[in-house]
């Protein structure tokens, strides 16, 4: 395997400085880092709106707001925490690693990849823009139909329900083309000798959301689309006194939205194996059945999306169907965790940060997995459907899922990205903070979901009171320690201690021949893999 | 020499952008086809509960005599139609084969003339196909002056085909305010 010995030519010579350089730049690097540095801006603002959910529902009863800023709340976090923080990251990540975990000196297709950036502030704004004008007394406010946009409510809303739709469009532009990107950059551009089963499993996982996001994303702006019309120009796709039919969008939508929950996990799903093999100093376990296995949720994942609304009405085959189909799911995903598991057995392991992430993660994600299972079976669904069981249920798979996934790649990368490492003592401390006040957060969730209480209203009866007190109190305890993540990645990138090549004792892969931090340009030649 | 390579790179770039961008545009497709797949797949399987919204030809069908169905009636008026409306008679019990009919009530309690369109649904979904209507008011929209009572009548029969383990089925009615037709 060729090391880059190759001359840093022309580095720093033809591309503009300041503000111009992030405007034009076409390098992949620097657009790794901006969508990075984006997702997580957006993290924090999406996490700022939920404190304020929390911090109304700390007691029963309306205290700090009216129910349907509550709602506005409730749709627009959402909406930022799936398309703006955990999506971006992935995809800023996509751009970081793929170029220099392939081989290749830079994505297939550059100018695409700047656009695909920018189109991602103006949505947004579009996102926040109806709070700030409802000040000014422009319309009533966001969209508060929760991020899910069913009618006839998200027909009959004000202008946030447009704002949200057009949001929605600009981002899914965005991220299929950053899918064709990926898609090109993987097939065309992997080094010599790197066949499509040497891949590193990070690559696996992002080739398979980007299917996934070019076979979906297009039914949700169809949807929203429709929507729009609906709203607007007279159609009827979603009213049924025009002879549409309101359950049709939630087909829609979900035919989407199923698949979706993959496309934030399969990224996270590829690189935790790579971390997991750094960390136990021995080679990944099962490379091939990870690959397949997938492959098999990629497939599955589009054809499970009636299980999000059983009790909408359906005739009995297809809610046995949906529950069997979904529950298959778990076939493949418990080779998964074998794997991930099998990767650390007897593997002389070592706890830095990342590693802490990714076992905790595998813990956490372990139990939103199990109690997807418990959703999933219809006559059990009846009772924790639109509960806050549901809430908790996602939070495991999307914040621990996620969220924590892109924690343990961000402290597992940023050596490379920064060229210093960063300070260890508060990435533990980060960890612990969040692994707890998460499920101080979540686990009560569980409980008032089991009793009854339902989600997205901001009053409950008094018997969930004490419940909610605590996972108000975890949840600003998880908000605040986020802002150690942000000193952290903000110190380490303006300095500190010398980060070698390799970094991490255990690392293989091309990334970790090169230079920490990379040079502007790599791979000028590309290696040759044996 | 690399020059030429990367230009060909570039090429066949392009060319596979621009498969993937088919896909894209195949499934935007997709999403919109969904909308006529969606009905024509809820009236072959009678999911949801749709009813065929036209009129059923007078069967030479035979009438059953060996068994009997009941049939019940529900109605609900949505929000933004101030009307009443209610089935004069809550069920009826009739053979399969047998013509029936019976009357629905709706009442304009607004001081305006309204428009409304009731849409249809039966439970179990499986015999929905097997209602059959040969009048409906809600095969067009009602229109309603400001304090009007209407008797609206429904002629309909139940499919001999109706399969053997259906002894109950619900018929229910929601009105809604018809859309504004411009």
């Amino acid at each position: 395997m060729s090391t880059t010995t190759v001359a840093h030519h022309e580095e720093h010579s033809d591309h503009p400085t300041g503000i111009m350089r992030w405007l034009t730049t076409t390098n992949h690097k620097d657009i790794g880092t901006m969508y990075l540095t984006f997702s997580l801006v957006m993290f924090l603002v999406g996490g700022a709106m939920v404190l304020g959910i929390r911090a109304e529902l700390f007691q029963p009863g309306l205290q700090l707001m009216n129910p349907d800023f509550y709602n506005q709340l409730i749709g627009v976090h959402a909406l930022i925490m799936i398309f703006a923080a955990l999506m971006p990251a992935a995809t800023g990540f996509a751009n970081w690693m793929i170029p220099l975990q392939i081989g290749a000196p830079d994505m297939a297709l550059p100018r695409l990849n700047n656009w695909g950036f920018w189109l991602l502030p103006p949505s947004a704004i579009l996102l926040t823009l109806p709070f700030t004008l409802a000040l000014f007394g422009i319309g009533d406010g966001a969209i508060a139909t929760g991020w899910t946009f069913y009618p006839p409510l998200s027909v009959q809303g004000g202008i946030g329900v447009d704002f949200a739709i057009f949001a929605v469009h600009l981002l899914g532009v965005s991220s299929v083309m950053g899918s064709i990107n990926i898609i090109v950059t993987l097939f065309n551009m992997r080094a010599p000798g790197m066949t499509l089963m040497k891949m590193p499993m990070f690559a696996w996982g992002w080739l398979i959301t980007a299917f996934l996001l070019v076979a979906t994303i297009p039914v949700l702006a169809g949807a929203v689309t429709m929507l729009l019309t609906d709203r607007h120009f007279g159609t009827h796709f979603f009213d049924a006194a025009g002879g549409g039919d309101p359950i049709m969008f939630q087909h829609l939508f979900w035919f989407f939205g199923h698949p979706e929950v993959y496309i934030l996990l399969l990224p996270v799903w590829g690189f935790i194996p790579q971390i997991l093999q750094t960390f136990s100093r021995k080679p990944m376990y099962g490379y091939k059945a990870q690959v397949y296995s997938l492959w098999a949720i990629g497939a599955l994942a589009v054809v499970v999306w009636a299980h999000h609304f059983f009790t909408a009405g359906m005739p009995v085959p297809a809610l046995l169907y949906f529950m069997y189909s979904t529950m298959a799911i778990s076939l493949p995903l418990a080779v998964l965790f074998f794997c991930w598991i099998k990767t650390m057995w007897r593997g002389s392991m070592s706890f830095e940060t990342p590693m802490l992430f990714a076992v905790g993660w595998i813990i956490l994600f372990g139990i939103g997995g199990l109690t997807g299972l418990v959703l999933a079976d219809v006559a059990a669904d009846a009772q924790y459907h639109n509960s806050y069981f549901v809430v908790a249920h996602f939070h495991y798979t999307l914040f621990a899922g996620g969220i924590m996934g892109i924690m343990a790649g961000v402290y597992y990368w940023l050596p490379k990205m920064t060229g210093h490492m960063y300070n260890e003592k508060l990435g533990k401390l980060h960890f612990w903070l969040t692994a707890i006040s998460f499920n101080v957060t979540f686990i009560p969730q569980f409980f008032v979901g089991l009793a009854g209480m339902p989600r997205r209203i901001p009053d409950y009866a008094l018997q969930f009171a004490e419940f909610n007190m605590i996972s108000t109190i975890g949840a600003f305890v998880l908000g605040l320690s986020q802002l150690l993540f942000v000193y952290n990645i903000i110190s380490c990138a303006r300095g500190g201690t010398k980060a070698t090549d390799k970094v991490w004792e255990g690392a293989e892969g091309l990334e970790w021949t090169l230079s920490s931090p990379p040079p502007y340009h790599s791979f000028n030649e590309q290696p040759v893999i044996k | 020499m690399e020059e030429n390579n990367s230009s060909k790179q570039q090429l066949a770039n392009r060319k596979l952008a621009m498969k993937v961008l088919y896909v894209v545009i195949g499934s935007l497709l997709f999403a919109f086809a969904l909308v006529p797949l969606y009905d024509v797949l809820c009236s072959i399987t009678g999911l949801n509960g749709k009813t065929d919204n036209t009129a059923a030809t007078l069967a030479k069908a035979k009438v059953d005599n060996s068994r009997v169905v009941t049939v019940q009636f529900v109605s609900a008026v949505m929000p933004g139609l101030g009307w009443n409306f209610y089935p004069k008679q809550t069920s009826v019990t009739l053979h399969p084969g047998q013509i029936e009919t019976v009357v629905f009530i709706a009442k304009n309690t607004t001081s305006e003339t309204v428009s409304g369109q009731a849409v249809p649904s039966v439970t179990p979904g499986k015999a929905s196909s097997h209602l059959k209507k040969i009048e409906c008011f809600c095969f067009v929209n009602q229109a309603l002056k400001s304090g009007e009572t209407k008797e609206m009548p429904l002629r309909f029969f139940v499919s001999p085909d109706l399969p053997e383990d259906v002894k109950e089925m619900t018929l229910s009615y929601s009105f809604f305010k018809a859309p504004d037709r411009k």
